[in-house]
């Protein structure tokens, strides 16, 4: 696929914007392809919702905003209930078990995986969720390679919390190997 | 992977680019959409044996900047709408005096403290207009991280080649988004050092005597010479004048040394103009949009094209008319009630085909709103 568009959505202190930072940064910096990231957000200095559009392409990328995407994560009911209804026929909604709960049916390839519940069962610290989510993600889909992200996730994270990261990143992609889009 | 590639916000573009031009001084007030410009150029600076200094308010950081570029440094400073209407009479203070600085605007939702987090393009009118009396000023605009790179460095190129504030108009989509960014090699792009008199200390030195081709050296103040600077009309040594001949001539010589020079000035860049049966006119972020369209539609065998403006102010007429010459139809594509369509409308041959493509509501122009306009225009109903 010369172009992918996702969508990360849930609420302000999850990792939203950071894990589609991250992700961009290593389709960019170590695969040489394009992407945008943006993100919308409100006055409000934390809590609400949130959202982050990436696009990455092997060409230009003019309007950086996501209309309908192919790959959707929703890490809250809110942003589920807000967002699922855009994504684009044949692509991937991505869910987490504790935060939602699956309501309709789309016309795309839903997935629930009990990422939060595995973190702090197996990491025991819930900050690197994100890190999982995107392990998944990128187990299912296959956008960028696990070793880009990686990389990226190196260059992103201080010293001290590069392992938690990389083990929660791991344990994404065990969590999204048996699924494929 | 080679190290000169980024994947950064447009503030930070920004940034990487006064860094390339040489900025050595930074006076801000920190402002949403803005902030990261004065964050990240409070770790660099420093870094670079720069100075960073956050002010009191963005009246205080423009004046600094005025002070700090009079004794021969390259300045910037970086704000949004409120913090801008705060800088003006500060800016005419520079146009007065000839001082270059560089002024950054990331436009955000206004009038007053408006729309913080959401973009708009409503500041063009106040960046031509906004300090009192006849003035001239240069206003620069950037789509993309590697366009807000050399744009930036223009800026900088521009107020010491002209001696005046430049402003630069980003906005909040284009000032936040992350792409990707190649910072240029060590002299790929020129830069324009500060002209600084020849004459050495004990000789009479005249602030505002031009050279022969017009421009006007500087003497690092505080340094070798001494001498006046002042808001009031001036004489050639800066002593404050009302003589009839003296006020006529220097206010001619402000907005002169600008128009004299609109085509060195000018910045803009052309997609598929060529065959164009309908151009759109757009700018920073929202160009972005009318380039999808463009593309979208060329595609599909439509002949659109878009004229990408990088300089507004002094606005680029000659070209409009010029670029705009065949069209069916014009759009001017902006977020803004109209700010450069009545530039377009003035400029071109048939103002009654040159219609409005805008969006105000906080939300970046999409290719669809664009789309729906056009195609009513085209007749082909929405």
């Amino acid at each position: 696929m010369s172009r992918v568009r996702l969508v990360f959505t849930g609420s302000g202190g999850q990792g939203v914007i950071t894990a589609a930072i991250i992700l961009a940064e290593a389709a960019v910096i170590h695969e040489g392809m394009n992407a945008t990231q943006s993100q919308s957000y409100g006055a409000a200095a934390r809590g609400g919702s949130t959202r982050s559009d990436i696009i990455i392409s092997d060409k230009e990328i003019d309007f950086p905003e996501v209309t309908q995407p192919n790959v959707l994560v929703c890490l809250t009911q809110e942003s589920y209930n807000s967002y699922s209804s855009i994504i684009r026929p044949g692509g991937i909604l991505l869910t987490d078990s504790r935060y939602v709960q699956i309501t309709r049916k789309v016309d795309a390839k839903q997935i629930q995986l009990a990422m939060y519940e595995k973190v702090m069962e197996i990491i025991g610290k819930p900050v690197v969720f994100n890190i999982c989510v995107l392990g998944a993600l990128i187990s299912i889909t296959e956008v960028v390679k696990p070793k880009a992200v990686l990389a990226a996730i190196v260059s992103k994270v201080p010293k001290d919390f590069i392992e938690l990261n990389t083990q929660a990143f791991e344990l994404g992609m065990e969590l999204g190997a048996d699924f494929s889009w | 992977m080679s190290d000169n590639i980024r994947f950064i916000q447009g503030n930070e573009a920004c940034v990487e680019g006064a860094l390339y031009a040489g900025v050595e001084f930074f006076a801000g007030y920190p402002i949403t959409p803005s902030t990261e410009i004065a964050e990240r150029l409070s770790q660099r600076l420093p870094e670079n044996g720069g100075k960073f200094i956050q002010m009191e308010d963005e009246i205080a950081s423009m004046c600094a900047i005025i002070g700090a570029s009079l004794t021969g440094r390259k300045v910037m400073t970086a704000t949004s709408g409120p913090g801008f209407s705060l800088k003006q009479e500060a800016i005419g203070y520079a146009c007065m005096t000839e001082i270059p600085c560089v002024i950054v605007n990331v436009m955000r939702g206004g009038p007053s403290t408006g729309n913080p987090t959401h973009v708009s393009q409503g500041d063009i009118n106040q960046a031509r207009w906004g300090t009192h009396g006849d003035h001239n000023i240069i206003a620069l605009t950037a789509s993309n991280h590697q366009d807000i790179f050399s744009i930036t460095v223009d800026a900088f190129n521009f107020a010491e080649t002209y001696r005046t504030p430049v402003i630069l108009l980003l906005d909040e989509a284009v000032g936040h988004l992350r792409e990707k960014l190649i910072i240029p090699e060590a002299g790929e792009l020129p830069i324009v050092d500060r002209l600084r008199t020849s004459l050495g200390k004990g000789v009479d030195y005249h602030p505002y005597l031009p050279r022969e081709d017009g421009r006007l050296p500087m003497s690092d103040f505080g340094g070798e010479h001494r001498y006046n600077v002042t808001g009031l009309f001036h004489d050639m040594w800066g002593f404050p004048s009302n003589n009839p001949k003296v006020v006529n001539e220097l206010l001619r010589h402000l907005v002169d040394k600008i128009d004299n020079n609109i085509e060195s000035i000018t910045r803009y860049k052309e997609h598929f103009l060529d065959d164009a049966e309908y151009v759109f006119v757009s700018y920073g972020s929202a160009a972005r949009s009318a380039i999808h369209l463009a593309k979208t539609r060329r595609a599909r065998g439509e002949k659109i094209g878009v004229l990408e403006l990088q300089s507004i102010w002094p606005f680029p007429k000659e070209l409009v008319r010029e670029k705009c010459a065949d069209a069916k139809a014009v759009l001017v594509v902006e977020m803004n009630m109209g700010q450069v369509l009545a530039q377009v409308k003035a400029a071109v041959r048939k103002p009654g085909r040159v219609f409005l493509a805008n969006r105000i509501d906080g939300k970046l122009i999409t290719p669809s709103d664009i789309k729906k306009l056009l195609r009513v225009i085209q007749g082909r109903g929405v």
